[in-house]
């Protein structure tokens, strides 16, 4: 009777250990969960620091300049007797650098996107798509040297006249660089594509070309919309390229051969002086990346929202 | 049957026309990409010795060398990945595995592809303004590391996620068949098997890091530097030490930026030189990363 009993008390204490280890095991699962929750905000914060920062110092800006001015005042000499504030000769430079970026690299991308896809052989397109990867894994201070050192002199042979450093040059240089992000991007979203369209295709008559531009193309538009956004919002934000080779000159003007800034180049070109902190001239940097942060997000929520809605189209 | 022969014929070249053009666009990229690394090696490839990277900048260009560049680079990359790296992998698994799809998951969701787009000056404006005017931590190492890790913690998000997506059911349901918690799960199974997709995903990313420069020159690196930072190791205990992290720096592309913006020509010459070096660290990495992405496509057959 004893014996029995102590078994049992034996099996009982026994129990209780076992149920305290997984007690042990649920609490360590609950502190886990939790750091993992924190460590996935982590990337909200960032998002409210950077707003937080960009507002913060931006409102001490526009106490002392107007909206007015800032949007339709044509000059931009923040740091010259008298300042002028307007954001404008910025956004030109880089809308014109951004637009002649586009020229090269949509339809290069997209050309090159409708080969792989549907042209390539398998072992091509295994091979070439990391090679043109790495064009975008280039640091874009070498495409700053190589624009201003080497294609320039080359457009300067084709166009007479053209400054050494001016937006045609970068944009160019720049619309090399985003190739991979737009080709990459519209090449998945036409291997997307169902098979059972091609053939369908395929079966009436159509040869590849036509198959390819009249069926695959329009079925993945929304994805190709997304890769050409991509491409977009990363020539609006490159700075590199127009800081080297853009010319640095806050010029209201939508000739591609003139030289201009852009407003990357504009905050490289304050940070590389030494502006007290609090003064107009520093704050100025923090209204222009506001703006450059707006226009970029606009678009990365379009680019997110069509990149959905081809991921659901099948 | 003569109008069909020529209809056929007509749509075959059609295809065959393309199939040339299309190779040709694709030729562009590398053509050029070759042209930009046979252009670097011309110009700079005399400059490249032992003597330039072992030297300090310099106002004379054939005494000037990238020395403080490289380490610079070198100990902000320590900085960016041990900050980076486990917080995107922690994020990656909490997305993968844990979020319930409600407002809150899709918020952080959208929120890290809108993250991944910022123009990366934004991160050095950001950083400007709240590591270094905020908390008054200073323009040193450290806050330039940390500056990058944000940058590339959406990169080693998504990279990381795809590689946990990758791993099939089978393997969670086995592991919980056999009484595994859910951390057990994970720890034990599906970062060791989605392990190659992970390294890939931060190999690029650190590599998009050493390239970058424009943040850096907002929140401050110096170029003029003529004193290392203080070595991590040293010879008495405790053997590391700290101080490097609040040491002033200068990185790599920072000083092709400042050798490319001035007037003479020999300082070019420098800059093709440190171009070089740094084209080679990026895409000896990539390479690095295409290898074991490759080598496990090979291997792993669920």
């Amino acid at each position: 009777m004893n014996a029995n009993l102590n078994e049992l008390r034996a099996k009982i204490s026994e129990h209780r250990a076992k149920k305290r280890g997984r007690n042990w095991l649920h609490v360590r699962e609950g502190i886990i969960e939790t750091g993992l929750l924190a460590a996935a905000l982590s990337s909200i914060a960032i998002t409210l620091g950077i707003v937080f920062i960009l507002c913060w110092e931006s409102v001490g800006f526009f106490k002392e300049v107007s909206l007015t001015q800032f949007f339709f005042d044509t000059q931009w000499t923040p740091l010259f007797d008298p300042p002028h504030y307007g954001i404008l000769p910025l956004l030109s430079g880089t809308l014109m650098t951004t637009f002649v970026a586009l020229c090269v690299a949509l339809p290069l991308g997209t050309i090159t996107a409708i080969y792989l896809s549907e042209f390539a052989a398998p072992w091509v397109r295994e091979f070439v798509k990391p090679l043109l990867e790495l064009l975008s894994a280039v640091p874009t201070v070498v495409y700053g040297y190589f624009a201003l050192y080497l294609v320039a002199p080359l457009m300067q042979n084709i166009i007479p006249d053209l400054p050494a450093s001016c937006m045609l040059t970068a944009g160019i240089v720049m619309g090399i660089m985003i190739i991979p992000y737009v080709s990459s991007l519209s090449e998945d979203a036409m291997r997307a594509v169902p098979m059972l369209l091609r053939e369908g295709a395929y079966a009436l008559g159509a040869n590849r070309i036509r198959t390819a531009l009249t069926v695959v193309f329009p079925a993945a538009t929304s994805g190709i919309g997304a890769a050409y956004i991509l491409g977009l919002s990363r020539a609006i934000g490159e700075t590199m390229i127009v800081a080297i080779a853009g010319g640095m000159q806050p010029k209201l003007s939508i000739d591609p051969r003139d030289p201009a800034m852009t407003v990357t180049a504009y905050i490289v070109q304050v940070s590389q002086g030494d502006l007290p902190h609090g003064s107009i001239g520093y704050k100025t940097i923090f209204a222009a990346g506001l703006t450059l942060f707006v226009m970029t997000l606009v678009f990365n929520l379009i680019g997110h929202y069509l990149k959905k809605r081809y991921r659901e189209a099948y | 049957m003569k109008d069909v022969d020529k209809l056929i014929r007509q749509q075959k070249f059609q295809d065959r026309f393309f199939a040339v053009l299309g190779f040709l666009c694709t030729l562009v990229g590398l053509v050029v990409l070759s042209i930009l690394i046979i252009d670097l090696l011309r110009d700079g490839w005399k400059s490249l010795d032992y003597q330039f990277l072992t030297s300090f900048p310099s106002r004379k260009a054939e005494s000037a060398g990238i020395l403080v560049a490289w380490i610079g680079s070198i100990l902000v990359a320590i900085v960016t990945a041990l900050t980076a790296v486990p917080l995107g992998i922690a994020a990656a698994i909490y997305l993968e595995e844990y979020a319930r799809k409600n407002w809150l998951t899709s918020f952080v969701e959208i929120n890290i592809t809108n993250l991944a787009g910022v123009p990366s000056i934004i991160y050095g404006l950001m950083s400007l303004g709240l590591f270094v005017y905020f908390l008054g931590l200073g323009r040193n190492v450290f806050v330039g590391g940390l500056t990058l890790g944000f940058l590339i913690l959406p990169i080693i998000i998504v990279a990381t996620r795809e590689a946990i997506r990758s791993v099939p059911n089978g393997i969670r349901e086995a592991a919980y068949a056999l009484g595994a918690t859910k951390w057990q799960v994970i720890w034990h199974h599906l970062l060791p098997c989605s392990v190659n997709g992970i390294a890939t995903g931060t190999i690029i990313a650190l590599s998009r890091a050493l390239g970058e420069s424009a943040p850096l020159i907002v929140v401050g690196a110096v170029v003029f530097n003529t004193v290392l930072p203080p070595s991590p190791l040293q010879a008495n205990f405790p053997f590391v030490n700290f101080d490097w992290l609040d040491s002033s720096f200068s990185v790599m592309p920072i000083q092709v930026f400042n050798w490319v913006s001035r007037p003479q020509e020999a300082f070019h010459r420098n800059a093709a030189a440190a171009s070089i070096v740094l084209i080679f660290i990026t895409l000896t990495l990539n390479g690095m990363a295409m290898f074991i992405r490759y080598r496990f496509r090979k291997k792993v057959q669920w």
